[in-house]
């Protein structure tokens, strides 16, 4: 019951299949790694959890503690306890991260209770200076002119005050400088705790340095075709992906 | 038509003086000599005429004391003022005058009738002197022919006033037609500011409203105007404003358009010397079957000098907002810096905006620019704060917030700038479903 499970999960969109029965599980407590080429499928996977309405759901389960989450709204799954750092964060203009992310907050919470606005500023103020953010951030309108590694400490950011059970991050090193992805990991190694569990799609093994996985996932063409522990990522460093697509290519032929 | 809107009974003329008098009954004749609109009229493009009456509505009985004691109790969106007057159906409720130090300073703060009374050479020079050009010739007529009710504040040489004149209108009888005035004079290097509210009593009294308001703005002065428009939606509301700015005047107007059922706004700017800035903000919710019907004038008689316009519309289920904006730039008026912009967020694909921006430029070396953009609600980016867990209502909500807190973090009180977060909050609270 806790894990994060994917079961035969086929999605396409405008009628090209992307995930092609996709399987995983993820417990909690576990960091699983998914790696893989471009345009396989790795983002549509992770927005299909979150619940984006763009994709076709043919078939499969996607459940959380149990509980089927394939279906239910963005907002639901997320009160579920799935967050998503996206790979590519929307720009709000007008939003205030500090308002946002309130807002967030308050939306779960019940009806007719309100946010303590102090202790909520306090904590707020605390993950920054943990993630290394000025303060003057949280008056400025939600990622609206943020370079790319702002964007993603600002991810990692909503995703601290949220506390989900579950956290897909999306290329969230993309774009970091290399201290930037030092500090962006602890925040990340700073949450990691019997009660949640982690998918980190990455390229770069440089990133599972930092955050060491539990499971290591090679993705290709819409399923994971090889799993292994963290040695898989260093060795995907050093040779590639092609030997991936061969032995996919013979063993699918 | 009914009769007594075209033979204004109330004993106006009585003790006013013959200048008044005189621009009462050309304005009554302006009212009965011109046509309605048609939707043939250029003024009127865009524009559901057909649904425009101003039948039936008729000036009302002062109301009974306790609703203008409790609708003055509710006057207080802004707290920290130099002087408030409320009007209820145009009939005074409240009125707090000016303190001793502003008095002996030569500032003038009164209502519209006092004014008249004791400074008639004032308001000959100023009151009733700037009509519209703008389409709703017809309607300023009737308000010179009717005004009773409104406030002129007159800020001397050099004085600085910094808390701001409120003046509030409402209406609360039945059909009752309303003609609020508001007349700001300020003087060379003086600075003030002024908030003007209109409010309905409750969510069903009918009314028709035909407001004006004229700032004169004399050289290197700062004027500051907010209007505040949230009349219920059984109300058909006139707006007929303009600013005049002399050289080096400062003037900001920003007004929060909420209510009516059918509101047409007229905005004229005269920039009359070189080194003038005026900025001109709006932002207007929109819903149900809600008019919002903008049309605005910047006109440079002097160059050197900046009007900036910045419109914006927030739509939802069937409304539909007009924008027709006209740049002039009179021959001579070189280095002018003028600019116009009308958005339009639509949150439903049933509601309607719709833009006409003009350029008329006579001389040859400006800055001009004008442009209107209309933008359907960002899927992506309200997946984005879904995922964050907020409901599809409340992303919207802020989006809609987003989207307006370019023009009120103009507002320079934090108060009030708070409370029209709240009205406009009120107004989404049971709509974006
Ligand atoms: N909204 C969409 N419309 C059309 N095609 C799409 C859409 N979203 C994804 N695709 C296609 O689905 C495939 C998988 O894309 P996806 O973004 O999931 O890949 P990815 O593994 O995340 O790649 P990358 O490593 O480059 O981020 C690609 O071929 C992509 O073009
Ligand atoms: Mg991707």
């Amino acid at each position: 019951m806790n894990t994060l499970e994917i079961k035969n999960l086929n999605v396409s969109i405008d009628g090209q299949a992307i995930l092609k029965d996709f399987n995983l599980t993820i417990p909690k407590g576990e960091v699983h790694a998914l790696m893989g080429p471009n345009g396989t499928g790795k983002s549509t996977l992770a927005k299909v959890m979150a619940g984006h309405e763009d994709y076709t759901v043919e078939s499969g389960e996607i459940l959380l503690d149990g509980e089927n989450i394939l279906g239910k709204e963005a907002d639901e799954i997320s009160h579920a306890g799935l967050f998503l750092a996206f790979q590519y964060p929307m720009e709000i203009p007008g939003v205030s991260i500090a308002n946002f992310i309130r807002a967030a907050r308050q939306a779960r919470l019940p009806e007719g209770e309100d946010i303590n606005a102090v202790e909520y500023y306090k904590e707020l103020y605390a993950k920054m200076d943990s993630l290394k953010m000025d303060r003057k951030f949280t008056a400025r309108s939600l990622n609206e002119g943020f370079s790319g590694g702002e964007k993603k400490r600002c991810e990692i950011l909503q995703m601290a005050m949220l506390e989900p059970k579950y956290c897909v991050m999306d290329e969230t090193d993309s774009g970091l400088d290399i201290d930037a992805l030092r500090i962006v990991s602890e925040g990340v190694n700073h949450m990691r705790s019997e009660e949640r569990g982690f998918l980190v799609i990455t390229h770069y093994q440089r990133l599972l340095d930092y955050i060491i996985p539990d499971v290591v996932h090679v993705m290709y063409d819409g399923r994971i075709v090889h799993s292994g522990d963290k040695e898989l990522a260093k060795e995907l460093e050093s040779k590639g992906y092609d030997w991936v697509k061969e032995e996919f290519a013979s063993a699918s032929a | 038509m009914t009769t007594t809107l075209e033979n204004p009974t109330h004993s106006l003329s009585a003790n006013e003086p013959s200048w008044l008098a005189e621009r009462r009954a050309a304005g009554l004749d302006q009212f009965k000599s011109l046509a309605m609109p048609t939707a043939r009229d250029e003024a009127w493009r865009f524009a559901s005429v057909g649904k425009l009456s101003i039948d039936d509505f008729n000036p009302v009985p002062a109301p009974a004391t306790s609703t203008l004691d409790a609708l003055t109790e509710r006057s207080d969106l802004v707290t920290a003022r130099a002087g408030r007057c409320v009007y209820v159906d145009d009939a005074p409720a409240n009125f707090e005058g000016i303190s001793q130090e502003l008095a002996d300073q030569g500032v003038i703060y009164l209502p519209l009738t006092e004014a008249i009374e004791q400074h008639p050479e004032l308001l000959e020079k100023y009151f009733l002197q700037e009509s519209t050009e703008l389409g709703s010739e017809k309607f300023f007529g009737l308000h010179a022919a009717t005004v009773k009710a409104g406030a002129v504040l007159y800020v001397p040489k050099g004085v600085e006033i910094a808390d701001p004149f409120v003046n509030y209108y409402w209406t609360s009888g039945t059909r009752s037609a309303v003609f609020p005035h508001t007349l700001v004079i300020a003087e060379d290097n003086s600075k003030v500011s002024v908030v003007d509210l209109f409010f309905s009593e409750t969510k069903e009294n009918e009314a028709l409203n035909i407001s004006v308001s004229n700032i004169h703005a004399g050289a290197n002065a700062h004027v500051f105007r907010k209007i505040v428009q949230d009349w219920n939606e059984k109300t058909v509301s006139f707006q007929l404003d303009t600013t005049v700015a002399e050289r080096d005047a400062q003037v900001q107007n920003v007004a929060v358009n909420i209510g009516a059922e059918r509101a047409r706004f007229e905005s004229q700017t005269r920039i009359e010397g070189p080194g003038a800035d005026v900025k001109m903000y709006s932002l207007t919710v929109a819903e149900e079957s809600q008019e919002f019907d903008q049309r605005t004038y910047q006109t440079h008689n002097a160059g050197n000098a900046v009007s900036d316009l910045l419109y914006k519309n927030a739509l939802l289920d069937n409304s539909r907002t007009i924008f027709s904006g006209l740049i002039k730039v009179a021959e001579g008026a070189q280095q002018t810096d003028a600019y116009q912009t009308n958005r339009n967020l639509l949150l439903d694909p049933t509601a309607d905006a719709n833009a006409l921006p003009g350029l008329e430029i006579l001389a040859n070396d400006v800055r001009c620019s004008h442009g209107a953009t209309t933008g359907n609600v960002d899927e992506a980016e309200l997946f984005y704060m879904m995922q964050r867990g907020i409901s599809r209502r409340v992303a919207m909500q802020l989006m809609v917030f987003g989207f307006f807190e370019e023009v009120i973090e103009k507002i320079d009180s934090d108060e009030l700038a708070e409370n029209l977060r709240q009205l406009i909050h009120n107004k989404f609270e049971s709509k974006i479903k």
